[in-house]
C-alpha cells in the first residue's frame, strides 16, 4: 500500500504522536511542581490510543508504508500490552518518590515516544524497520534509565546501557547486512523466498548471520549471553522505569523475534493450531533451545545470591525470559500462543511485583531484603499482594503464572519428544525459584517485629496494586476470557510472492 | 443426591476462611468458633456422605461435572468411591479435631485459622477431584499453607523446615505436571482421570520416548511425586524435620492426611492409568516398602526427641501400606489369581492408610500435650511420669501399643492384612520386614518406659494432668482405634468393592510381557 494510503491505517501511531506533542507543548507552560499531570495527559491518551486499535480489528491485515510495517490481529494484541503496560507504569510515577524532585513532564513524553517505537517494532517486517523500532525504543530508554540525574548509579545504568546497547544493535546490524547480501531485499518475505533457494554453501554465512542478529533480540529480551547490561541498569534505572524496561521491550521483542523466525526461516504457517514446517536446514532451534537454557539457568541461579530486590528481580526477568524462550524453538502455533499467553500473566505479575517495590522504597527508601522485614504485618494489604506475585512469578497454581508455564510446558510436550528435556529444565529451573522468591516472603512474615499500627499506600499506588493483584489469581483461575483474545490474535499478515 | 454436597465438602472451608477476613484481629474466640464451625460443618457432611455412600458399587458416586475451561478440555469434575471416602471422612475428623488442639495458639490467631482452613479446602479438593488439572492445583494449594503454618508457628529451626518441605514436594509437582501433560497429549487430550483410566492403559502401550517405553517414563515422573508425599525412601528426609517443626496441630494434620495424599495418589493414577506399570514397578515398591519399614525403624530407635520418633514411626508405618499395595499382583495369571491375596494386601494398604491417620493423630497430640507442660521433648529429660499423669500414661499406652501393632487395635489387622497379601508374591520381603515389627516395637517400648516409669523427675513433680479440651481430641481418635481393632468388617465393606474394581483393572489390563 502506498504511503498516501496507509496514512487511514495509521490512526492509532497519528493519534499517539498528537498526544506525545501535546504532553511537551503542555509540559512548558505549567509549574514543576504540577508537571505531574502531563502524565494524566498521556494516560488519557493512551487511553484513546488504546480504543483506536480496538477500532482497526475489524480490518483487514494489509501492509503500510510500501511494506515497511503490517496491520495485523498478531500486531495489534502486542500494541494492546504495550498500552497496558505503559499505562500502569505512567499511574505508579505519579507517586514513586524517587522521581519528585525532577520535573516528570518530559519523562511522560519520552514514554509515549518509547510507546510508539514498541509498535513499530511489533509491526515491522522490513530489516530497515527493524533495526530503526529497536533504536527508537533504545535511545528513548537510555534516557529514561539516566532520569535520576543527580544519582551516581542512574547515570551509571544509562552509560552502561548505551555501551551495551551500542556494540549489540551494530552487531545486530551487521548481522542483518549478511542477509540482504545473501537474499538481496529487506522485506521479510522476499528473503523467506530468496532463503529457501540458497545453496548450501551459503547456510555458514547465514547461520553466522542468525547468532549475530540474535544478539540484538537477545539484548532486549537480556537473554544469556547478551544480559550483562541487565543487572545494573535494573538497578541504577528510576524503579518504574526498570518495571517498564523488564515488560514492554520484552514483549515487543519477542513479538519481533517471533515474527521473524516464523517468517523468514519458516513458513509463517504457525497459527491457529498449525505447525510452522522449518523451511531450511538451518540450526536455529537448536541455537534458541540452548539460549533458553542458558538464560533461565543462569537467571535463577544468580537470582539467589541477590541482597537487594531490585537485583533479584531484574535476574528473575533474566529467567522469565528464559522460560519464554523454551517455546520459541517449536515454533507451532501452541508455541507462539504459549509465549503471548505468558506475557499476558507476565505483565500483571512482574509489574505488581515492582510496584510493590516502589511502595516499599517510598517507605523506607530502600530495596534490600531488610527493607521488608515486618512487611506483612506492617502493611497486611502489599503484603499479601507480595505474596501473591512471588507465589506467581514462582508459577505456582492458582496463580497467573501457573497458566503461563502450563502453556509453555504444554506447547513443547506437544511438539515431541526433540523438546522432552527443555520441560524437565525449566520445571526443574522453577522450583529453584521458589527459593529467592519464598525469601521475600519469609522477610515479609518471619522476619521483623509484629506492630499493630498498620500503614496503606497512596490510592494511586494501591489503585495499580490492585490492577496487577486481580488478575494475577483471577488469571490463574479463569483465563478464558485471554485464552480466546490470543486466539484471535494469533493471525499473521502473510504475504505469498 | 442432588445437592452437590462434594463441592460443599471443598468450599465451606473458604467460606470460612472469608467470614475470618472480615472479624477483627482482637477478636480471637470468634476466630476460633468460627473455625470450628466450619470444619464442624464439614465433618457432619462427610458423615451424611458416608450415610448416602452406597458401598456396593465399585465406581464414581456423587458425580459433579461442569465444563471449566473448554479449549483446554478442563474440567471441573468430582466424584468419590471407596478409595476416597474413608480419606474425606478421616479429613473432616482430623480438621475438625485440629481446631482444637490448635485452640491455645496465642500468635496471629487470624493468620493461623485462615490458612488452617486454606489447607482444609486443599486436602479435601485433592481427594474428591476427578480432572487432573483440578487435582493438580489443589495438589499445589496446599503447599503455601503449609509453608506458611511450619515457618510462622513452629519450632526453633521452622523456617528451614518449612522451606525444606516447600522445596522437596514442588520438586515432585512438578516432575508429576510433567508426567500429567504427557499423558495428556499421548491419550486423546483429556484430563479426565476416569477417562483416562479407561483410555491410558491402551494408548500408552507401544509409545516409546528416547527408546524407553512411555509408560515407564510417565510412571516414574508421577510416582516421584507421590513418594515425596509419603514419603518413600529416600524421600522422606523432609518429614522429620517438617513434623518436628510444625506446631502440633499440624503435625497431626501431617501424618494423618498429607501422607495419605501420596498414596492415594499412586492408587488413583499410577493404578488406575497405567496397570502394565504396576507390573513393572510391583517388586520395587514392596522393596521400598521393606526399606521404608527397616529404615525408618532404626531411626525411630535411634532419637531422643518423642516427636521425631514419632515422625520416623510414620516412615516405618507408611511402609507396610507399600507392602500391601503391591500384592495387587498376587490376583494375575503369573500368581495363580490369587485373589484374595491381593484383596486382602490392597485393602490392608487401604486401612493402613486410614489407621495410621488416626494412630499417629493421636501420637502427635500426646507429644504436644506433655511439650506444652515441660516445654521440651527430650526423652531422656522425663522419667516416672506414669504416677504423676496416670490417665495421660493409659492413654499414650493405648496409642503406643496401637502404633507398634498390638493385637486388638487396629494397627494390628492392617499390618497383617498387608503382610497377608504380600507374603504368596513377596516371601522373603515380607519375612525380612518382619524386623521392622521388632525394631516397631522396641522404640516405642522403650520410649514409654523411659518417659513413664522409673523414678520421677522432680522438676516435674507438679505437671498438671491431661485436660478436658485435650481428652476431646484424643478421645474421639482412641476410641476409633479400639473399635476397628476388634470389628474392622465395616471399613472393609465400605471400601471392598472399589478394591475389587482397581485389582480387576489391574490384572485385567495389565501383565508383565508388555513391557
Amino acid at each position: 500500500m502506498s504511503n498516501f494510503q496507509s496514512i487511514s491505517f495509521f490512526y492509532p501511531e497519528l493519534i499517539l504522536t498528537v498526544v506525545i506533542l501535546g504532553a511537551i507543548i503542555y509540559d512548558l507552560f505549567i509549574d514543576k511542581s504540577i508537571s505531574g499531570r502531563v502524565g494524566w495527559v498521556v494516560i488519557t491518551g493512551l487511553a484513546f490510543v488504546a480504543l483506536a486499535i480496538h477500532f482497526q480489528n475489524g480490518l483487514k491485515t494489509t501492509t503500510l508504508f510500501s511494506d515497511a510495517i503490517v496491520l495485523d490481529p498478531f500486531a495489534s494484541f502486542f500494541k494492546q500490552i504495550v498500552i497496558l503496560a505503559t499505562i500502569l507504569v505512567s499511574i505508579v510515577s505519579l507517586s514513586s518518590g524517587e522521581l519528585d524532585e525532577y520535573r516528570k513532564g518530559e519523562y511522560f513524553a519520552l514514554l509515549g515516544i518509547i510507546t510508539f517505537g514498541l509498535f513499530l517494532m511489533v509491526s515491522s517486517i522490513d530489516l530497515i524497520m527493524i533495526y530503526i523500532s529497536i533504536e527508537i525504543v533504545s535511545i528513548m530508554s537510555f534516557v529514561l534509565a539516566g532520569y535520576l540525574k543527580k544519582k551516581a548509579r542512574s547515570n551509571e545504568a544509562a552509560l552502561k546501557y548505551v555501551v551495551y546497547g551500542g556494540f549489540s544493535s551494530g552487531i545486530m546490524l551487521f548481522g542483518l547486512s549478511y542477509i540482504f547480501g545473501l537474499t538481496g531485499s529487506t522485506n521479510i518475505f522476499q528473503i523467506q523466498q530468496s532463503v529457501t533457494q540458497l545453496d548450501l554453501a551459503s547456510s555458514t554465512a547465514l547461520t553466522l548471520a542468525i547468532v549475530m542478529i540474535l544478539a540484538g533480540f537477545g539484548y532486549k529480551i537480556s537473554a544469556v549471553p547478551f544480559h550483562f547490561w541487565t543487572p545494573d541498569v535494573y538497578e541504577g534505572a528510576p524503579l518504574s522505569i526498570t518495571a517498564y524496561l523488564s515488560v514492554a521491550p520484552k514483549a515487543a521483542a519477542f513479538a519481533l523475534m517471533i515474527r521473524f523466525f516464523n517468517q523468514t526461516f519458516a513458513d509463517g504457517g504457525a497459527m491457529n493450531g498449525l505447525d510452522s514446517i522449518s523451511l531450511t536446514q538451518l540450526p536455529w532451534p537448536e541455537i534458541l533451545s540452548i539460549l533458553s537454557v542458558a538464560t533461565m539457568t543462569l537467571g535463577n541461579v544468580v537470582a539467589l545470591q541477590q541482597e537487594s530486590i531490585k537485583r533479584m528481580l531484574a535476574y528473575s526477568s533474566i529467567a522469565h525470559a528464559g522460560y519464554m524462550l523454551l517455546a520459541m524453538p517449536v515454533m507451532s502455533g501452541d508455541s507462539i500462543y504459549a509465549i503471548m499467553m505468558y506475557l499476558v500473566m507476565y505483565l500483571f505479575m512482574n509489574l505488581g511485583a515492582f510496584f510493590v517495590v516502589i511502595i516499599v522504597k517510598n517507605k523506607t527508601d530502600g530495596e534490600s531484603f531488610n527493607d521488608y522485614k515486618g512487611l506483612g504485618w506492617e502493611m497486611p494489604i502489599v503484603g499479601a499482594a507480595m505474596t501473591l506475585f512471588m507465589v506467581s512469578l514462582t508459577g505456582l497454581p492458582p496463580t497467573a503464572g501457573f497458566i503461563g508455564k502450563f502453556y509453555i510446558f504444554a506447547s513443547l510436550i506437544k511438539g515431541g519428544s526433540t523438546f522432552y528435556w527443555l520441560v524437565i529444565i525449566g520445571g526443574i529451573n522453577s522450583v529453584v525459584s521458589l527459593y529467592y522468591y519464598l525469601k521475600v516472603v519469609k522477610y515479609m512474615y518471619f522476619e521483623g517485629e509484629r506492630t499493630d499500627k498498620i500503614l496503606f499506600p497512596p490510592n494511586t499506588l494501591s489503585g495499580a496494586l490492585i490492577i496487577t493483584a486481580v488478575p494475577s489469581l483471577l488469571l490463574g483461575i479463569y483465563w478464558n476470557p485471554v485464552a480466546n483474545w490470543i486466539q484471535n490474535s494469533l493471525v499473521f499478515f502473510i504475504q505469498t510472492l | 443426591m442432588d445437592y452437590n454436597i462434594l463441592s460443599w465438602l471443598i468450599w465451606l472451608p473458604i467460606i470460612g476462611v472469608a467470614a475470618i477476613a472480615f472479624i477483627p484481629r482482637d477478636k480471637v474466640d470468634l476466630i476460633k468458633i468460627v473455625s470450628a464451625i466450619a470444619t464442624g460443618l464439614q465433618f457432619l457432611l462427610t458423615l451424611v456422605l458416608w450415610n448416602n455412600f452406597d458401598s456396593s458399587i465399585g465406581s464414581i458416586q456423587f458425580e459433579e461435572k461442569y465444563e471449566w475451561i473448554p479449549s483446554f478440555n478442563i474440567e471441573y469434575y468430582l466424584g468419590v468411591d471407596g478409595l476416597s471416602i474413608p480419606m474425606v471422612i478421616l479429613t473432616g475428623l482430623l480438621f475438625f479435631i485440629g481446631v482444637f488442639v490448635s485452640w491455645n495458639t496465642k500468635k496471629a490467631v487470624k493468620g493461623y485459622f485462615a490458612l488452617f482452613l486454606l489447607l482444609n479446602t486443599g486436602v479435601m479438593g485433592v481427594f474428591l477431584s476427578l480432572d487432573f488439572f483440578l487435582f493438580y492445583i489443589f495438589w499445589e494449594v496446599m503447599l503455601l499453607p503449609m509453608y506458611f503454618l511450619i515457618g510462622m508457628w513452629g519450632g526453633p529451626q521452622r523456617e528451614y523446615a518449612a522451606i525444606k518441605f516447600f522445596l522437596y514436594t514442588l520438586f515432585g509437582s512438578v516432575l508429576m505436571l510433567i508426567g500429567v501433560l504427557g499423558l495428556y497429549f499421548t491419550c486423546g487430550k483429556t484430563f479426565n482421570i476416569i477417562e483416562l483410566t479407561q483410555v491410558a492403559p491402551e494408548a500408552l502401550s507401544g509409545i516409546l520416548w528416547w527408546g524407553i517405553s512411555a509408560i515407564k517414563v510417565i510412571w516414574v515422573l508421577i510416582f516421584i511425586g507421590f513418594a515425596i508425599k509419603v514419603p518413600v525412601f529416600p524421600f522422606h528426609t523432609w518429614l522429620p524435620l517438617a513434623h518436628v517443626e510444625a506446631p502440633t496441630a499440624i503435625s497431626v494434620l501431617l501424618a494423618g492426611i498429607l501422607l495419605k495424599l501420596g498414596v492415594y495418589g499412586i492408587l488413583r493414577v499410577n493404578y488406575g492409568l497405567m496397570p502394565d506399570g504396576v507390573y513393572w514397578f510391583s517388586y520395587a515398591l514392596a522393596l521400598l516398602g521393606l526399606v521404608n519399614v527397616v529404615w525408618g525403624g532404626l531411626c525411630a530407635l535411634a532419637q531422643t526427641d518423642l516427636k521425631k520418633l514419632v515422625a520416623y514411626s510414620s516412615v516405618n508405618h507408611m511402609g507396610y501400606s507399600l507392602i500391601g499395595m503391591a500384592a495387587v499382583v498376587a490376583a494375575g495369571e503369573s500368581h495363580g489369581l490369587n485373589m484374595k491375596a491381593a484383596q486382602a494386601g490392597l485393602g490392608g494398604a487401604v486401612f493402613q492408610m486410614f489407621n495410621h491417620g488416626t494412630i499417629s493423630a493421636m501420637l502427635f497430640i500426646l507429644v504436644g500435650v506433655i511439650y506444652e507442660r515441660a516445654h521440651h521433648r527430650d526423652i531422656e529429660g522425663f522419667g516416672g511420669l506414669a504416677s504423676q499423669m496416670p490417665v495421660y500414661t493409659g492413654i499414650t499406652a493405648i496409642a503406643f501399643f496401637a502404633g507398634l501393632g498390638l493385637p486388638g487395635l487396629s494397627g494390628f489387622i492392617s499390618e497383617a492384612m498387608c503382610f497377608i497379601g504380600a507374603f504368596p508374591v513377596y516371601r522373603w520381603i515380607v519375612i525380612a520386614s518382619t524386623i521392622g515389627i521388632l525394631l516397631n516395637a522396641a522404640y516405642f517400648l522403650w520410649a514409654f518406659q523411659r518417659v513413664f516409669f522409673g523414678k520421677l523427675n522432680e522438676k516435674y513433680s507438679n505437671l498438671p494432668e491431661i485436660n478436658r479440651l485435650e481428652l476431646f481430641t484424643v478421645v474421639p481418635l482412641l476410641i476409633i482405634t479400639l473399635f476397628f481393632g476388634i470389628y474392622p468388617a465395616p471399613y472393609i465393606d465400605l471400601i471392598a468393592s472399589t478394591m475389587d474394581t482397581i485389582i480387576n483393572h489391574v490384572v485385567s489390563l495389565g501383565s508383565y510381557a508388555s513391557m
